[in-house]
């Protein structure tokens, strides 16, 4: 029997977060294929209501979110608190922030 | 500056390294891209994702050794063929010291192997505050880029340095005064590579899609690989980028991908003189190991705006570390470290100083984005950090910030006899604590406003 839903690593192949400057952190989700970045696409797992549930966020600190066709890529932008390096940040460079989206469970696609 | 350009080819070039000295560039690949005739070896040195020490210090992020490692493997690549370099973003944060820098690296490197004698140009980007206040005095807005307030006199008063970042436009001044070799100030990554096809007459659109693309040098490739030399190719019509370690492919899928790094928007880049839209980019495999990209649309600004990085002190810091095993305590970690705050209060006060907790094992990451947070591990690591007008109190806060946790009072701890794990019973001096002041963009007249270029000579 097939399970009902996959995590996110098992499907993207890229799943990685950087500062976009000093303000920001991005998130990039680089799929294989064009059938794997349709699947998650359609299933919301990674919509802008979804991602922000993930981090606790309120709408408006998500200040991107594309669909990146030519890299079979969903990108989103949030911005950070306070600046990078400002005192506490445990993430000067924001290479960490994607942990989260690993395991985010994916519905499997209607009939496999 | 002279560029070895071939009959029916476009303008050739290489790229070892997307940060010069913060990890030292891989030889290989770089030989290869040599031996693949470019006529220009160029990147970028410079980065705000170091955070706000370096630039606020005026140090460095990287060792010396690095640094020079790099450098020299460019220009002795690079200069007995008569090819031009470029280098931009001098020393981690683009300051004037760090190109003064880097100038004395070219020009020992340079005396030490006896290259026959070459133009070095440089140009300074930093700005003085009361340049800043100048502009603003004369009703100029420093707008905050987004997520930032426009810049208040106060905000410019904690501002300790400040540097612009350069477009194409120094670079260019410098090739016409005849540079072999450039060192660039703090600049757009993407200008160090368009300013020489800008001024060889290729299309301005094409020329900053060139910059952007190279900049990161193998970040473009795949498999990942950082440090490894890329070779890039303009010409009327297209941009084509080469990976040059064979075990790399510069891929639709890589290039493509690599658009987005990085940036908020993977569509746009911004620079002195307008932006390029990245929308309609065509991504195609041309060989097995390039890209060719066509498509992107240059947008002149209609007003002449110049991005400014700043960075303020906070004050002296010292940092502290602790461990936590009991699981009671571990459940516990917040009151632990809210005594700890309570006696530093009782000594000195709730203003005047700051005092941190990141709690590894729990958040110390992530903070209040981590969603386990209420799932910690099994022990816990906390990295306590106090800052302060002067070394003396931020040690003394940071002693007591740390060595109370020993005594927190939790009411059914069994261990009586210290709530705590100590690595060490001392804390440590770090670098002073700065905070990003300045993420804005100023008005400018002339896009060479605020920078100054220089000649010297260096060579044999």
């Amino acid at each position: 029997m097939s399970p009902a839903s996959r995590p996110l690593s098992a499907i993207a192949k890229t799943i990685r977060s950087k500062n976009a400057g000093v303000d920001h952190i991005t998130f990039d989700v680089i799929f294989p294929d064009r059938t794997s970045y349709d699947h998650v696409r359609a299933s919301g797992a990674l919509s802008p209501a979804a991602v922000c549930r993930v981090f606790g966020i309120a709408r408006t600190r998500l200040t991107d979110h594309v669909e990146f066709d030519p890299a079979f890529a969903i990108k989103f932008t949030i911005a950070r608190e306070s600046g990078s390096g400002t005192l506490g940040d445990g993430d000067l460079f924001g290479s960490q922030h994607y942990a989260p989206l690993i395991d985010i469970q994916i519905p499997e696609p209607a009939g496999n | 500056m002279k560029t070895a350009t071939l009959p029916n080819r476009g303008l050739r070039i290489l790229c070892p390294n997307g940060h010069l000295g913060f990890a030292p560039s891989r030889r290989g690949s770089f030989d290869h891209g040599i031996e693949a005739s470019p006529d220009i070896v160029a990147c970028d040195s410079g980065s705000c994702d170091i955070g706000p020490v370096p630039l606020g210090m005026d140090g460095t992020a990287s060792p010396l050794s690095w640094q020079r490692h790099d450098v020299e493997m460019m220009l002795l690549g690079a200069r007995p063929r008569g090819l031009p370099v470029i280098i931009g973003s001098a020393g981690d944060t683009g300051t004037d010291s760090r190109v003064d820098r880097f100038v004395d690296l070219v020009q020992d490197i340079a005396r030490e192997h006896k290259l026959p004698r070459f133009k070095l140009g440089y140009f300074y980007s930093e700005v003085s505050r009361e340049t800043v206040r100048a502009k603003m005095a004369a009703g100029g807005t420093i707008a905050g880029l987004p997520g930032r307030a426009d810049l208040t006199d106060a905000e410019l008063d904690a501002t300790d340095r400040i540097v612009a970042v350069a477009g194409v436009h120094p670079y260019i001044k410098l090739m016409d005064m005849g540079a072999d070799v450039i060192i660039g100030g703090r600049s757009s990554d993407c200008a160090i590579f368009a300013a020489p096809a800008i001024r060889k007459g290729y299309p301005e659109a094409l020329a900053y899609y060139f910059g952007k693309v190279m900049e990161c040098a193998s970040f473009c490739a795949e498999p990942y690989g950082g440090k490894e030399s890329i070779l890039g190719e303009i010409t009327m019509d297209d941009v084509r980028v080469t990976a040059m370690l064979p075990e790399q492919r510069c891929t639709v899928a890589s290039v493509a991908g690599h658009a987005m790094y990085e940036r908020a928007n993977p569509y746009y880049e911004h620079f002195v003189g307008g932006h390029i839209d990245m929308r309609d980019c065509v991504y195609e495999q041309l060989d097995e190991r390039t890209t060719r990209v066509t498509g992107p649309r240059y947008v002149p600004a209609t007003d002449l705006r110049v991005k400014l990085e700043g960075s303020g002190k906070v004050g002296e810091r010292y940092v502290g570390l602790v461990g936590i095993r009991d699981p009671y305590t571990v459940q516990r970690v917040d009151e632990v470290i809210a005594w700890a705050r309570r006696m530093v209060q009782e000594r000195f006060g709730s203003e005047g100083y700051q005092l941190s907790y990141n709690v590894y094992g729990r958040d110390g990451v992530m903070g209040m984005l981590e969603p386990l947070r209420d799932k910690p591990g099994h022990e816990l690591c906390v990295v306590v950090q106090a800052v302060a007008p002067t070394r003396e109190m931020a040690e003394e806060i940071c002693i007591m910030g740390t060595r109370q946790m020993f005594y927190a009072r939790l009411p059914d701890v069994k261990g009586t006899a210290g709530g705590v794990a100590f690595l060490l019973d001392e804390v440590m001096p770090a670098s002073p604590a700065y905070r990003w002041t300045l993420n804005h963009t100023m008005p400018i007249d002339d896009p060479m406003e605020p920078f100054r270029v220089h000649m010297t000579k260096a060579g044999v």
